[in-house]
C-alpha cells in the first residue's frame, strides 16, 4: 500500500522506483561482486535530485522532509540496498549538522548538500565505542581558533567517498560524557587519512573506512551546536534517521518478495507451481503481511514527525535560529521509542523475509545469479547499523520505564 | 546561455506499423513519448545549463496531445515551454517543419536571446535527420551535425565533435548557432521529484502560425515540396550478390560492372 499523502511524497515514490528500475537494477550486481563505490550512480542520484529530497527549497531542496527521504530509501533499498546508501548515508552524515547548524553554516553547506555536490558522511563509531557512544576515545582540544583533533574512527560508510564528515569527538575529556561535542571535519584537511577498508558481508558497494585523525587542525566555526552538548544531537539525529533504516528495512523485505514471487509462481515441481504447496503459500502470506505491518509503523511516523519538523524547519529558516531550538519551541519530547520500534521490527522483518525467501526458492535462490542471497546479506546490517536491535529494545524499554513511572504506577 | 531544445512527440514503440494503402505510420493506438534522439539532447542541454548557468527554452510543433512531451521536457529540467500548433502545420515535410520552427525560434530569439539550439540528429518516426540542418539553414546560423561530444562551451562560441561516415570532426561554431546530437552525448536522467511537480504547474506557450509570422504558403501538406510516394517495410528477399575477385581492385571493376549493368549506375 502506498502511504503517501500528498502530491510530493507520491512523485517521490514515482521518481524512486522509475531510478531503482532504470538506473540501480542493471547495476546492482556488479557493483557487489566488485565491492566498488559507484561514481555513475553517484552522477545519476544527483541528477535526479535525491539529495535534496529532505532540505528546503532555499537551498535547492525538494523540502520533502522525513517521509520523502524514507520513501525514496526504502524504494531504492528495495533494488539494491548498497547503492541506496549513497544518498542514505549522505542524510545521516547531514541530519545532525541540519539540526544543530547556526544559519550561517546552514549557509556555508547545505546547497552542496542538496544538490549532491558533496557528500556527507556520519562518524560516531570507534573501536571500543559502538553500542556505548559515552566510551569515544577521539578527542579534540581547543587551540586558539581551532581544535585539534587526535584519534580513530572505524567502519565508517560512505568512507573516502564523501566530503564532509560529522565527527562525534570529546572536547573536555575530564567531563567524559558531557565533553562530548560534533564538528565538521572535510576531506582533505591535514592529518585526516583513511584507514582500512573493510571487507563486509553485504551492502558491499558502499565502501566502509577507518578514518584517523592526527593532529588534524579543525577550525572552530566547524563545531555544531555548543560544547558537551554532542550526545543530545546524537540522540536527536537517530530518532530521525532510525526510521529511514526501518524504511530500507521494508524495501529489502519487499525487494526479497518481488523476487520469490513470480519465481514460486514459475516453478513447477511434482506438477504444480510451487506456491500452490500451502505450507510455502502461508509462508508468504505471513511475510507479505510483517512487510505490510512495517511500513505501515514506518510512514505513520514519519508523518507525525514531519508535522513538527517540517514547521521547525520553517521556522529555522525564518527566525534565523536552529532546527534543534525550534524542535524544542514545538515540542519537548522525543520519537526515540517509536523509532527504536519502527527499526527493531522492520530489521527483525527484513531478515527473516530474506531469509525465509532464500529457503523458499531454494538451490537457486543459494546462487549468486539470483539476487536473493544479496538481499540475506544486506538485510543483515539493517540490524546492526544505528544500534543493534537489543539497543533498540534498551531504548524502548528506557522509554517505558520512564513513561510508567511519570504515572505512578 | 539560453538554450532552445526542439522535441517532437512520436510513437513509442520503434515497431510501428505502415498502412499499406496511404503509405502513413499508424499512430492511432500506439503510446507517445519523447522522440528517444530528442532525450539526449534535451539532456545536454540541462547539463550545459548546470554547468555554465543559464536557461532552457524547449520548443515543439504538434496537435495538442503534443503538450505532453513538453509537460516531459520541464520535468526533465527545460525551464519554459513553447508549443507550435496550427491545423496549417498539418501534414508539413521536413522543409515546411523546419521553416516553422525556425519562425518559432526567432520569436523566441526577440523574447530571450537564443545562444544554441539543439536537436535530436533525427526522429523514431520518419529518420530523415533534416530539421536540425535545415533550421539553421532558414536562420541562417552555422549547423553542426551528429554532434557526439562538446568539447568546449565558450563565452562566444561552442566547440564540438562530430562523427563523420569515417571518423570525426572537431569544429568551432560562433553563437548562435544549431547542433543536432547522436545519443553518445549525453545519458538522460530520470525525472526528478521536482522536475516532476513543475511539469504538472507548467505552463505551456502556445502560438499558431499567424502568432510566429510564418507565411502560410510555405506550410502544411499543399505547399510541401516533398511527397511521400510509398512507405512500406522492405522485404527480404535472399538475392545478395557477393563480387568475387582476387584482390580488392578486381573487385571493385566487377561491382562497377554489375551496378552498369543493373543501371542503378
Amino acid at each position: 500500500m502506498d502511504y503517501a499523502i500528498n502530491e510530493m511524497e507520491q512523485e517521490t515514490l514515482n521518481a524512486t522506483r522509475e531510478l531503482a528500475q532504470k538506473k540501480l537494477k542493471p547495476l546492482r550486481a556488479e557493483m557487489d561482486a566488485k565491492e566498488q563505490f559507484s561514481k555513475e550512480m553517484y552522477e545519476e542520484f544527483r541528477k535526479s535530485g535525491m539529495f535534496g529530497l529532505w532540505l528546503p527549497e532555499k537551498y535547492g531542496g525538494l523540502g520533502g522532509g522525513i517521509t520523502c527521504l524514507a520513501m525514496a530509501f526504502e524504494e531504492l533499498s528495495r533494488v539494491c540496498a548498497g547503492l541506496a546508501l549513497t544518498p542514505g548515508t549522505s542524510a545521516l552524515g547531514a541530519i545532525p549538522m541540519f539540526l544543530a547548524a547556526t544559519p550561517q553554516q546552514r549557509e556555508r553547506w547545505c546547497y552542496d548538500l542538496a544538490s549532491g555536490k558533496k557528500l556527507w558522511a556520519f562518524a560516531l563509531t570507534e573501536p571500543e565505542a559502538g553500542s556505548d557512544a559515552t566510551a569515544l576515545k577521539t578527542t579534540a582540544i581547543k587551540d586558539g581558533d581551532y581544535y585539534v583533533v587526535n584519534g580513530t574512527k572505524h567502519f565508517i560508510s560512505t568512507g573516502k567517498e564523501a566530503d564532509f564528515y560529522t565527527v562525534i569527538v570529546n572536547t573536555n575529556p575530564s567531563r567524559g560524557p558531557r565533553g562530548i561535542s560534533m564538528l565538521v571535519v572535510e576531506k582533505g584537511t591535514e592529518g585526516f587519512t583513511f584507514g582500512k577498508k573493510e571487507e563486509k558481508m553485504g551492502i558491499r558497494t558502499n565502501p566502509t573506512y577507518e578514518l584517523i585523525f592526527d593532529n588534524v587542525r579543525v577550525p572552530k566555526e566547524n563545531l555544531l551546536g555548543s560544547e558537551g552538548r554532542g550526545l543530545l544531537y546524537v540522540q536527536e539525529t537517530l530518532d530521525y534517521s532510525r526510521p529511514g533504516v526501518a524504511a530500507q528495512a521494508v524495501g529489502i523485505a519487499q525487494g526479497a518478495l518481488d523476487e520469490t514471487i513470480p519465481y514460486l509462481r514459475t516453478r513447477k515441481q511434482f506438477g504444480q507451481p510451487i506456491i500452490t504447496f500451502q505450507a510455502l503459500a502461508h509462508k508468504v502470506a505471513e511475510l507479505a503481511a510483517k512487510t505490510e505491518a512495517g511500513r505501515a509503523l514506518v510512514y505513520t511516523l514519519t508523518h507525525k514527525m514531519d508535522q513538527e519538523f517540517l514547521p521547525a524547519v520553517k521556522a529555522a529558516m525564518e527566525n534565523n535560529t536552529t532546527v534543534h531550538d525550534e524542535l524544542k519551541k514545538i515540542k519537548g519530547g522525543r520519537w526515540t521509542k517509536y523509532s527504536a520500534m519502527a527499526k527493531l521490527f522492520c530489521a527483525n522483518t527484513a531478515m527473516e523475509v530474506a531469509d525465509e525467501c532464500v529457503t523458499l526458492c531454494g538451490g537457486v535462490a543459494y546462487m549468486r545469479d539470483f539476487p536473493l542471497e544479496k538481499y540475506m546479506r544486506d538485510a543483515k546490517i539493517t540490524q546492526i547499523y544505528e544500534g543493534t536491535v537489543h539497543i533498540q529494545k534498551n531504548e524502548i524499554i528506557a522509554a517505558l520505564i520512564k513513561e510508567y513511572a511519570a504515572k505512578g504506577e | 546561455m539560453h538554450i532552445l531544445a526542439c522535441v517532437k512527440q512520436t510513437p513509442k514503440s520503434d515497431n510501428v506499423k505502415i498502412d499499406p494503402a496511404t503509405g502513413c505510420l499508424i499512430r492511432s493506438g500506439v503510446e507517445s513519448a519523447m522522440n528517444p534522439f530528442d532525450e539526449y539532447a534535451l539532456e545536454e542541454a540541462v547539463c550545459l545549463k548546470e554547468q555554465l548557468g543559464g536557461f532552457v527554452s524547449v520548443m515543439t510543433m504538434g496537435p495538442a496531445a503534443a503538450e505532453n512531451v513538453l509537460r516531459d521536457s520541464i520535468a526533465r529540467g527545460a525551464d519554459k515551454a513553447y508549443q507550435l500548433g496550427d491545423m496549417a502545420f498539418a501534414g508539413s515535410d521536413t522543409w515546411a517543419t523546419s521553416y516553422a520552427l525556425s519562425k518559432g525560434a526567432e520569436k523566441i530569439n526577440a523574447e530571450m536571446k537564443i545562444d544554441l539550439i539543439i536537436c535530436g540528429k533525427q526522429t523514431n518516426d520518419s529518420d530523415t535527420g533534416h530539421i536540425g540542418p535545415q533550421i539553421s539553414a532558414w536562420l541562417g546560423w552555422p549547423n553542426a551535425a551528429f554532434v557526439r561530444r562538446i568539447v568546449e562551451a565558450g563565452e562566444k562560441s561552442i566547440t564540438v565533435e562530430r562523427l563523420t561516415e569515417d571518423g570525426t570532426e572537431v569544429l568551432e561554431l560562433p553563437y548562435p548557432c544549431v547542433i543536432s546530437v547522436v545519443k553518445e552525448i549525453s545519458n538522460p536522467r530520470v525525472r526528478s521529484v521536482k522536475g516532476r511537480m513543475a511539469a504538472k504547474r507548467a505552463e505551456v506557450t502556445k502560438w499558431t502560425a499567424d502568432d510566429i509570422g510564418a507565411d502560410k504558403n510555405k506550410l502544411g501538406v499543399k505547399n510541401c515540396p516533398t511527397r511521400v510516394v510509398k512507405s512500406f517495410a522492405p522485404k527480404r528477399d535472399g538475392n545478395a550478390v557477393v563480387v568475387q575477385g582476387a584482390n580488392g581492385k578486381e573487385k571493385a571493376a566487377k561491382l562497377v560492372e554489375l551496378l552498369k549493368e543493373n543501371k542503378y549506375i
